[in-house]
């Protein structure tokens, strides 16, 4: 193992900004009484706990009160998918999304709509993994739907979805729009085209165990589970984790553009060099209106553990959409919704402040470990 | 329709050994040849498709049969003009 290691898979949990790491450890002193108790030490729990959620609602554009902390970004698209379709099961129990959408919102939509009797309406997305916004605005336009959700942008491969066209048919139609900023929100401008917003701190940077969800006064929702003093996210959640996602994201914020255009040139950089320096690979995801620090390919004949690990060995962390990579024999649904090859994934989002020099070196490693996976497998010449 | 296609046999193989054993089959057969692949591997199902994608070939045909234990993938593939490998760049999807 070298002892230099290059973090390439920031997606979903990325390495702590120390901003964030700071305000976690000072709440932990300042913050660690129950924020429900009435005394003072409660109260300063409470205090920290309520100005995180004041800052996330300013930075996303939305009111204090339409803020709700989740224990985690699975837990606030769960309880958004399910609350708000139950909320408007007078209207009807479908639930429209995306092909590309994370996991748990497709699993959250078919269990609202299963439990309300409707289904699941799932919109397909070209080979760039951008849905048809003629399909979706279609779909949610359809009488009986109780919710559309679509991502602001896909984390596997950074695809920025036409959330505005998607809200403005939505709107028209009176179906509130969740959109899923979990990939998005820390990296670029999330805009207020959405009715329900879920973001995901610990993809800017912030320590996991917290998520966010914000929602518009007047999207009618109901509880689905058995009443608690946090009405939406029973027993509430930690208060250093909710302090560290504010401080995250204001750090994240202040420095977004400049991270943008650092990220964006990097990744251009092996956009160009990966295809012209290894044979065979299949380059996911939309060279225009993109993640700036996502970037996703397929290497033929490679199998994807196979290559994980030689990267590991390497240094250097990335991540897969590879059925062969996980437990699970399905590949990524994104790669397979799109029709990009599901061997052989590397997936690849920067964090902040990845240098030239370990992205060039990158690049250099990358071609020799693929020659030696392809020949083991006897995949010379094919 | 199967009676002059080659036979890739990929069942019980896993990613990306389907699409290997493909590629060698059809690494001899010259332009129009037909290869009917079966694989019970559920990445086969993309995979086929984008290897015959990169390679210049067309998916004639699909279809999915369910088994106690999965289920079975026949894609029937139809040879394009071969480049070699290697020889255009797999492109940007």
């Amino acid at each position: 193992m070298t002892t230099h290691r290059v973090v390439l898979d920031a997606g979903g949990q990325a390495p702590l900004l120390p901003a964030a790491r700071e305000a976690f450890l000072a709440a932990l002193d300042e913050g660690w009484a129950d924020p429900r108790r009435l005394h003072s030490e409660g109260r300063r729990a409470r205090a920290l706990l309520d100005g995180a959620r004041e800052a996330i609602a300013a930075a996303v554009g939305a009111r204090t009160e339409e803020v709700d902390l989740a224990p985690s970004h699975t837990a606030a698209l769960q309880t958004a998918v399910s609350t708000v379709a139950l909320g408007r099961r007078r209207v009807g129990a479908d639930v429209v999304v995306s092909a590309v959408e994370r996991a748990a919102v497709l699993h959250a939509a078919d269990f609202a709509a299963a439990r309300g009797g409707g289904s699941r309406v799932t919109v397909g997305v070209d080979r760039t993994g951008r849905v048809d916004d003629e399909a979706f605005a279609a779909a949610v336009t359809a009488p009986g739907v109780a919710l559309a959700a679509l991502q602001h942008a896909n984390g596997e491969v950074g695809t920025l979805q036409p959330v505005e066209a998607a809200h403005a048919a939505a709107r028209a139609a009176g179906v509130p729009l969740l959109v899923d900023a979990g990939a998005s929100l820390g990296h670029v401008a999330v805009g207020g085209a959405w009715d329900v917003l879920a973001a995901n701190p610990a993809d800017w940077g912030s320590p996991a165990g917290i998520g966010v969800l914000v929602t518009r006064a007047g999207v009618r929702r109901s509880p689905d589970r058995p009443s608690d003093e946090d009405r939406w996210f029973p027993g509430g959640v930690a208060v250093p984790a909710a302090l560290a996602a504010a401080v995250g994201l204001e750090a994240a914020l202040a420095d977004r553009d400049a991270a943008d255009a650092e990220r964006r040139a990097l990744v251009g950089r092996l956009r160009e060099r990966v295809p012209q320096d290894v044979p065979d690979v299949d380059v996911a995801g939309p060279d225009g209106p993109r993640l700036p620090h996502v970037l996703t390919f397929s290497l033929l004949y490679v199998d994807g553990e196979a290559i994980v690990t030689a990267l590991d060995e390497a240094g250097f962390a990335v991540g897969s959409g590879s059925a062969c990579t996980s437990s699970t024999l399905e590949p990524s649904h994104v790669l397979a919704a799109m029709g990009v090859l599901t061997h052989g994934n590397v997936r690849i989002a920067l964090a902040r402040g990845t240098s030239a020099e370990d992205v060039e070196r990158f690049a250099d490693t990358l071609p020799p470990l693929v020659g030696r996976i392809r020949a083991a497998l006897g995949a010379t010449n094919l | 329709m199967t009676g002059d296609a080659v036979l890739v046999d990929a069942r019980g193989l896993v990613c990306p050994a389907p699409v290997i054993a493909l590629a060698r089959a059809a690494r001899a057969l010259p332009e129009g040849s037909r290869l009917l692949v079966l694989a019970t591997d559920p990445a086969a199902a993309v995979d086929v498709p984008a290897w015959a994608r990169m390679r210049g070939h067309t998916v004639a045909g699909a279809a999915t049969t369910k088994q106690d234990d999965g289920e079975l993938l026949e894609l029937t593939v139809v040879l394009g003009p071969a480049p070699g490998p290697g020889a255009r760049p797999a492109g940007v999807s």
